[in-house]
């Protein structure tokens, strides 16, 4: 069976080290940040909102502390870890998407080209994702259809959009660049947008999670250590390619 | 199939197992003084930056009427129990005045009748509390600026501490803040005795709170009775600046 194995370089060493760094402050600040939202509890739209005005969600206590960091009350301690992670968050995204642009990994690997955008193709793919079937052979080293766009999505739009939110709700950062709060139509709602991206970002991590799974995890999780993928064999030439 | 399914099951239980390493891991982190001013390193690169970009001294977002908040919450002390303070409210504030002194040339007492007097600067600002919430709110007050040039700053001034007459919770320890010359200076940085055209009520901080525009709320100390220069903040509170941030807040709340 390992004649026939092919193993490629799939994952610069860039990609590897932005992955986990990324992984490392996502988690950070998504925990932080469910500290910080538990101050307050209740979302609002505009650009105020405080106990007399009508929030759109309003989680009474807050959620439970096992969730948030650290794991009890300290809003102090967790703007801390938050704005730490979002600095490194920042730093570390900068750096991912100036060197995968200029080496065309992001134009190369990510964006989606024009044909894989057909109907008919995105339907083929719908229907193998949701049959949970590994991809195999050839196809298997490069990203498909929907993987591209859901990183796009992740690369282009929410993070992005997290980080300018992030932004958006700091009195300081209003004073220099007072236009975000004209696109986001206030704090408020900033504050608003920023807890969605954060709930679509987690709802990313747990479909990335489950396709690392279908895909193969060991395989898949060597891969963004060393590098190295083996190229899952088609089922006639290999049952176990694992 | 049945592969796939313990696969799954092994890597949840990992997924759990790094979860609660990195949950029961952080605490004592957050507990150390050593790595919480690691963390907060992130402080000092925020402060950096935004001064960095805050060209000219931008002002803060000034609202219209029609954005204001119908009802502005009062936060931390509403009603200060001290007897001084409440001696205070009984005289309506006559018997009040603010002190400025500490380096200066020509320390200052002013009644609240002088300081109304003062040309006075109105804007209408967004509060933002650190927990998150924001009111909009029409302040009236005298700015800092021009009060700390008639006082005459030394050269080693590069503080302003303001001293209040509130113990937030009852405490020992009486309620202070700091900013330095560049918000002091600051064009939206005013001693505020009116809110919504009615004079400061005693529980947003009756009869004069500071606005700094550009910085969360508990920077905007509340019952104003003495605004001292200083060099150095260390000797004050627990020395980290202001009565929050000896609790853990960043001196810089810009963010």
């Amino acid at each position: 069976m390992t004649s026939i194995s092919e193993t490629i370089y799939r994952h610069t060493r860039i990609v590897r080290i932005a992955h986990w760094i990324n992984a490392l402050c996502f988690l950070m600040l998504l925990m932080s940040g469910l500290q910080i939202f538990n101050a307050h509890p209740m979302l609002y739209w505009g650009q105020y909102g405080a106990d007399y005005d009508t929030p759109w969600l309003s989680v009474s206590g807050g959620l439970p502390f096992q969730f948030t960091l650290p794991g009890y009350r300290d809003l102090g301690a967790g703007r801390n870890w938050h704005f730490f992670f979002a600095w490194a968050l920042v730093i570390n995204g900068i750096i991912y998407l100036v060197f995968n642009l200029i080496n065309r990994h992001l134009q190369r690997d990510i964006i989606p080209r024009k044909e894989e955008l057909k109907p008919a193709h995105l339907w083929e793919e719908v229907v193998h994702h949701a049959q949970f079937k590994r991809i195999r052979g050839s196809r298997a080293k490069t990203y498909n259809t929907l993987q591209k766009i859901s990183y796009a999505v992740v690369i282009f739009l929410l993070f992005p959009l997290i980080i300018l939110t992030g932004l958006t709700m700091s009195p300081g950062f209003n004073a220099i660049a007072p236009f975000l709060l004209d696109i986001f139509g206030g704090r408020q709602s900033a504050r608003s947008v920023h807890f969605i991206a954060a709930n679509l970002l987690v709802a990313f991590l747990v479909i990335h999670l489950v396709e690392v799974v279908v895909a193969g995890a060991w395989n898949e999780i060597r891969s963004m250590i060393t590098g190295k993928f083996v190229v899952p064999q088609p089922k006639a030439l290999a049952e176990d390619t694992q | 199939m049945k592969d796939f399914l313990t696969r799954r099951k092994l890597l949840t239980a990992g997924a759990i197992t790094l979860g609660g390493l990195a949950l029961s891991g952080c605490d004592p982190l957050s507990r150390s003084p050593d790595f919480r001013s690691f963390l907060k390193s992130g402080e000092g690169l925020t402060m950096g930056a935004q001064r960095a970009l805050m060209f000219g001294q931008p002002l803060a977002r000034e609202f219209s009427e029609r954005d204001i908040s119908p009802k502005f919450k009062a936060n931390g002390t509403k009603d200060p129990k001290t007897a001084a303070y409440q001696a205070l409210v009984d005289s309506n504030f006559t018997n009040w005045s603010l002190t400025i002194d500490g380096l200066v040339d020509r320390p200052q007492t002013l009644s609240l009748a002088e300081l109304q007097a003062l040309p006075a600067r109105t804007q209408i600002t967004r509060h933002d509390c650190v927990e998150g919430w924001s009111a909009i709110g029409k302040w009236r007050g005298a700015q800092l600026g021009p009060l700390l040039q008639t006082a005459g700053l030394k050269p080693n001034a590069r503080f302003a501490v303001m001293h209040c007459a509130d113990n937030y919770g009852g405490g020992k320890d009486m309620y202070y803040e700091s900013i330095d010359l560049i918000d002091g200076f600051h064009p939206q940085t005013i001693l505020a005795y009116e809110l919504n055209g009615q004079p400061l009520e005693v529980s947003h901080g009756a009869p004069l709170r500071l606005r700094v525009e550009r910085q969360l709320g508990y920077k905007q100390a509340k019952y104003l009775m003495r605004i001292e220069i200083v060099e150095r903040l260390d000797s004050f509170g627990h020395g980290k600046g202001g009565y929050w941030e000896d609790r853990g807040y960043e001196w810089y709340a810009g963010i």
